[in-house]
């Protein structure tokens, strides 16, 4: 199968243009692993991305300032599982912009997809609020703040299963 | 995003990542992975198909059902298009990654984070 290894593609990439030290990709061998307990149609199930995008109001203007980078401080956060697609506007610069635009936000936020798959019985339920963080060079703060945020107010919100959308 | 999955499937929480970078989730340990080979930026499926969109998260929730074990990788059969070109112009001179707007944008933003680091530090 044909695909590309963005590892090496980085490496190479940040390297020819003179930068030392490049991405510092993660590495595990072991995993976590949670078998589904109940059948899906029985769980409740929250969206879980690193897309970046702002909300907007009925007339179309941002709720909140644009954040892009990762920092320090926890960066968590929510947005009801019950907003329209329409009213989210894309901030990513993080995509591969020569072939897509991020206008269909559920190619990478499937917001619409979720809410017919709870129509149609597929879940039992979806959670509250989805999740949104930002891609962080430090795997540390991932593992130990934001990561650990998100799944304080899953258990609060009796999430079952995450599917999560990177960008 | 694979180390997210990670933190929620240690805490009892059954998770599924749909990438499209399937070096990147393998190498970090992704519980569940269902990649599809579209450029970045698509991972729950192609823009405005939503047929499409429903069968790549379909595939997502399969998994999520029959996996025993952790790390498994299901491949998607979706192809972006006939030629494989835009693998082979993605992050190359013709094609950067971060263009210059992004780049300013990017600046600015550290900038202003800078500018309330610093108001905060001041109270």
């Amino acid at each position: 199968m044909d695909y590309i290894r963005y590892i090496d593609k980085t490496h190479e990439y940040y390297r020819g243009l003179g930068y030392d030290k490049t991405y510092n990709y993660a590495y595990n061998e072991d995993i976590p692993f949670v078998p589904l307990r109940k059948p899906l149609s029985e769980c409740r199930v929250t969206l879980v991305s690193t897309a970046s995008f702002l909300l907007l109001d009925e007339e179309g203007l941002p709720l909140e300032e644009p954040r892009m980078l990762g920092t320090n401080e926890m960066e968590v956060f929510t947005v009801h599982s019950d907003w329209p697609a329409d009213r989210i506007l894309s901030t990513s610069e993080d995509h591969d912009r020569y072939q897509t635009d991020m206008n269909d936000v559920n190619a990478y936020f499937p917001i619409t997809r979720m809410q017919e798959f709870l129509k149609e019985g597929v879940f039992k339920g979806l959670s509250r609020n989805y999740y949104r963080t930002l891609p962080n060079y430090s795997h540390r703060k991932t593992t130990e703040v934001d990561g650990p945020e998100i799944l304080r107010q899953c258990l609060e919100d009796n999430v079952d299963v995450a599917l999560l959308t990177p960008v | 995003m694979s180390l997210v999955a990670r933190v929620l499937e240690a805490g009892g929480i059954s998770t599924v990542t749909y990438t499209n970078a399937r070096d990147i989730a393998a190498s970090a340990g992704n519980p569940r992975q269902v990649f599809l080979n579209y450029p970045l930026g698509n991972s729950a499926g192609r823009p405005n198909d939503p047929e499409n969109q429903r069968s790549v998260l379909r595939a997502g929730l399969k998994l999520l059902e029959d996996a025993e074990s952790p790390g498994i990788i299901v491949d998607l059969p979706y192809t972006w298009s006939d030629s494989g070109e835009w693998m082979e112009k993605f992050m190359t001179g013709e094609q950067p990654f971060i263009s210059e707007d992004a780049e300013v944008r990017r600046q600015d933003l550290l900038e202003k984070a800078r500018e309330q680091k610093a108001k905060k530090l001041q109270k």
